[in-house]
């Protein structure tokens, strides 16, 4: 036979070394049903998360130090009420995670939460931030706002006006099917109604400098490169770019812009639109006193403050101190309107932003 | 003739079952009804979906064929210095996911990136305001960058045929006078038909379930609209319905592929011979040498100098995390596990088949084949979605038969690494059959024939016989499997265990988090275990999914 023998041989050789090691260490990792089984113990919670954990990361490890509770994790980016279904009873999952309070909302709505009772809770967190039975909690405030270059004057601005004109051709936004945007423009669904809405959705798209895609982040970057003057992000990437090594790639990405806090143009009563990360207790968590643990950690002085400081999020208990570039944007005024209205026409904004074509 | 059940025919399909579980998952997911979604759909979202999903589509393809068979064809055809190199460095693409070159190439051509930035340098422009080059973020900027990416599935198939089949009747053709451009269009060519059309389908596939080169290219696919549908809308059965119809037309599809060539055949007895080739000089030799770095350039020098860089920046700032290696390690045995499952379980399918085949009673045996390729026809995450009907089914019945005996309610399946290692499978067990059945198809029956005659049973044959001819085929099919389930995400993402990461899902991880330079360790390193498979692949990968002679 022509063919080279010798690659075969190599990767049976290959194969044979790292299947051992695999078996090897397949035993010897715990298996999920031990590792649920061993959730039943006291001493540990598990956490699953459609947020990155690096991000809670460092409240975990204080979580940790200060209780002595492991915290097992799994990042899960789409498909948590799906598995937790599948999942059923058996499921380890005390805590649930989420950014966006969509995604919250469906697992509580898919019946995968428990109502928790917590004065702690309760005390830390403002009414309209937690459902009132208890079944979810939030635990940062994402605000979304306007990146613009330095040097423009847009003291008052209105969301409502990124669809003015004069902006033709110098807006950047990530895709309109993005949580953050669906969440925004929902929030406009229910102050100006969807015929408004999806008017504006098409100015906005007449006034793209570039498709509706990339991160948030690429907002800052595209103003920097000057293809947009103006763009539509979440705040903490900014606390993120400004407080970058100096000299790096992002401190100048985020020292070419300011933060704008919009606010809605037709609401009386009005302020910017935020969007959440929060958590619930798993409806068959094996360890529910330390997954109520862990929210009632989450909601202490000392880690609103690490999420103010350390995420550049705003904290949800009131009084607790921001990180300077935060505060540097000056007070913010939420957006009083239910977040459960912002759910309820999250739908109907997908489908506007199909409609009208806006990541076409 | 009496039907009979063999144990290998009953083993396919019970691998064809398996691959139907998640697409029966889906049909259950898909009946619960989505009202107004389709007409919605209809008038908003698939006239630019399939506009741009069959755009893509075509772009890919043509732009991998152009490619693969081109690259293919200068290795083979002709001799000139650093052939050798090219021979195995045109394969390196494979090693770069589509979702890792997509990123690496949206910041190496930002209007703040190098290449702008020294074309400005150039022209005296001293602000992108002044001057910048027009978006990637579009269309042609995917269909360039999937085509540079993964035009090595074709290269793959092709160079094999050209290297081992059609010595003989190309040089006949030069023989009577052919120059070699003749030879090339109206010989070779027409000869790398099958061989081309096993590479394209890879390569199409995987373009048509890519989810992360287009979304970060802003590209909206059929695939795109799935998740749209899913995510933005929480409309799962929506999406689930979308997902099935997609199967469905691509299972039509490549039946009719298949269709189109039954009556060809492959196998021979005459043994290959190389062709020889013709000899380039001096400045021609060059300019081939140049020609065939360009895709390799493109393909994978590009993003991985890219990554490089942004590797060595990042561990000058943050030092190496040792969780990487753990990340890694998890990386290699779960992609070994399942290489090796795959490989088992396709050579049960295909083997049932060419047993069949001798016997002239092949429907059950060909259906239980092509139901098991199915899997590469789905994306990532809906597969994995699909799986978690029955898996929790299972694992439902199990935990209550537990309780029963005494024990307490829990997990068997979900949440472990078995259930990984069972979608990769299913995932990438296409890539596996294929490239055995090509191989088995390389040996002439008459073979299976005299072993029989000489009183060989079917295990004894496939063991003696066909398994040491089938070495290399296999080992290029397994080594195909292992690079593209190291690069697995999106379904990974959705059914890994607790504390357990993998590279993708780390570099996924700091990509949610909007740092995806931060993800670059994590990237590099995946490239560069893709890289030994890889280079095995290329010597090994004579044999890879091409029915030529033997």
């Amino acid at each position: 036979m022509r063919y080279p023998k010798r690659a075969a041989g190599h990767l049976a050789a290959l194969c044979s070394l790292v299947l051992l090691g695999a078996c090897a260490k397949s035993g010897d990792a715990p298996a999920p049903a031990a590792a649920s089984q061993a959730g039943t113990t006291a001493g540990e919670v598990n956490l699953y998360t459609t947020r990155e954990p690096a991000l809670v990361q460092p409240l975990l490890d204080a979580f940790t130090a200060d209780t002595g509770i492991k915290v097992n994790t799994v990042l899960l980016k789409d498909g948590l009420t799906e598995r937790l279904a599948a999942e059923g009873e058996r499921s380890p999952a005390d805590v649930l995670m989420t950014v966006d309070t969509g995604r919250l909302l469906d697992v509580v709505e898919a019946g995968h939460t428990q109502a928790v009772k917590s004065p702690v809770l309760e005390a830390a967190i403002p009414a309209h931030l937690r459902s009132p039975e208890g079944q979810w909690f939030a635990l940062s405030l994402r605000d979304r706002v306007v990146y613009a270059d330095k040097d423009l004057d847009l003291a008052g601005f209105t969301y409502e006006e990124l669809a003015d004109p004069k902006w033709k051709g110098r807006v950047c936004i990530r895709s309109g099917q993005h949580p953050y945007n669906t969440s925004l423009f929902a929030a406009m669904i229910a102050h100006d109604g969807a015929e408004k809405t999806e008017a504006w959705l098409r100015g906005v798209k007449a006034n793209l400098a570039r498709k509706a895609a990339g991160g948030d982040r690429d907002v800052a970057r595209d103003i920097l490169a000057g293809i947009c003057d103006i763009g539509v992000a979440n705040a903490y990437y900014v606390g993120r770019m400004k407080n970058a090594e100096e000299g790096s790639e992002q401190r100048s990405w985020g020292d070419a812009i300011q933060v704008v806090r919009p606010v809605f143009a037709s609401a009386a009563d009005t302020g910017t639109h935020v969007n959440i990360s929060g958590a619930a207790v798993a409806r068959h968590a094996p360890n529910h006193d330390n997954a109520v643990k862990l929210l009632e950690y989450l909601v202490s002085d000392s880690s609103q403050s690490l999420y103010a400081r350390a995420n550049y999020e705003y904290p949800v208990k009131p009084g607790v101190a921001l990180d300077p570039v935060v505060a540097s944007f000056g007070p913010m005024k939420v957006d009083p309107l239910p977040l459960a209205e912002v759910v309820a026409n999250r739908k109907l904004a997908s489908e506007l932003v199909d409609k009208v074509g806006f990541d076409n | 003739m009496t039907w009979r059940w063999n144990p290998w025919l009953l083993g396919a399909v019970s691998v064809a079952v398996l691959m139907l579980a998640p697409v029966l998952g889906l049909a259950w997911a898909a009946s619960d009804g989505s009202a107004g979604l389709w007409a919605h759909l209809s008038a908003n979202v698939l006239p630019t979906a399939l506009f741009n999903t069959g755009l893509l589509l075509l772009g890919v393809g043509v732009l991998v064929v152009v490619l693969g068979t081109g690259s293919a064809w200068l290795v083979t055809a002709f001799a000139f210095p650093g052939r050798k190199l090219l021979s195995w460095a045109l394969l390196l693409p494979l090693a770069v996911p589509t979702y890792i070159a997509a990123f690496a190439y949206l910041d190496v051509l930002h209007p703040l990136g190098p290449v702008q930035g020294l074309i400005r340098d150039l022209l005296g422009y001293d602000s992108p305001r002044q001057f910048r080059l027009p978006d990637i973020r579009h269309l042609l900027g995917c269909i360039v960058l999937l085509g540079f990416v993964l035009y090595p599935y074709v290269y793959l198939t092709t160079r094999a045929l050209f290297m081992t089949q059609a010595a003989g009747l190309l040089e006949a053709a030069r023989s009577l006078g052919a120059t070699p451009l003749q030879v090339f269009w109206r010989v070779a060519l027409p000869l790398a038909r099958p061989a081309i059309a096993v590479g394209v389908a890879l390569a199409l596939l995987e373009t048509l379930n890519d989810i992360g080169a287009s979304e970060f290219l802003g590209v909206q696919t059929l695939t795109v609209s799935i998740y749209t549908t899913w995510v933005s809308r929480g409309d799962l059965a929506g999406a689930a319905q979308i997902a099935l119809a997609m199967l469905a037309v691509v299972a039509l599809l490549l039946t009719l592929e298949r269709y189109g060539r039954r009556r060809q055949r492959y196998a021979s007895v005459l043994r290959p011979r190389p062709l020889q080739p013709l000899q380039l000089r001096g400045a021609r030799g060059l300019l081939a040498l140049l020609l065939g770095l360009l895709p390799v350039l493109l393909g994978f020098v590009v993003p991985a100098a890219y990554l490089l860089w942004e590797a060595v920046e990042r561990l000058q700032v943050a030092g190496f995390s040792p969780q990487l290696l753990v990340a890694l390690w998890n990386t290699l045995r779960v992609a070994l596990l399942a290489t090796v499952v795959a490989m088992a379980l396709g050579l049960l399918v295909a083997w049932a088949l060419r047993l069949a085949q001798a016997r002239r009673r092949n429907a059950l045996a060909m259906a239980s084949s092509r139901t098991a390729t199915l899997g590469y026809a789905i994306p990532g995450t809906v597969l994995a979605i699909g799986l978690l009907l029955p898996l929790g089914g299972v694992d439902a019945v199990a935990s209550r038969l537990l309780v029963l005996l005494g024990g307490q309610p829990q997990m068997l399946l979900m949440g472990s690494v078995t259930v990984l290692v069972l979608a990769y499978t299913l995932r990438f067990l296409a890539v596996s059959v294929g490239g055995i059945e090509a191989g088995l198809a390389r040996i002439p029956l008459s073979l299976d024939q005299a072993a029989a005659s000489l009183g060989e049973g079917a295990t004894g044959m496939l063991r003696r016989v066909h398994l040491p001819l089938l070495r290399p085929a296999l080992a290029a099919a397994a080594l195909l499997v292992f690079v593209d389930t190291m690069k697995e995400l999106s379904a990974t993402l959705v059914l890994r265990p607790m504390n357990f990461e993998t590279l993708a899902t780390w570099l996924y991880a700091e990509a949610a988090r909007g740092t995806y330079e931060e993800g670059a360790v994590a990237a590099l390193l995946i490239v560069v275990s893709g890289l030994l498979p890889v280079i095995l692949l290329a010597r090994a990968g004579a044999a890879y999914g091409v029915e030529d002679a033997r």
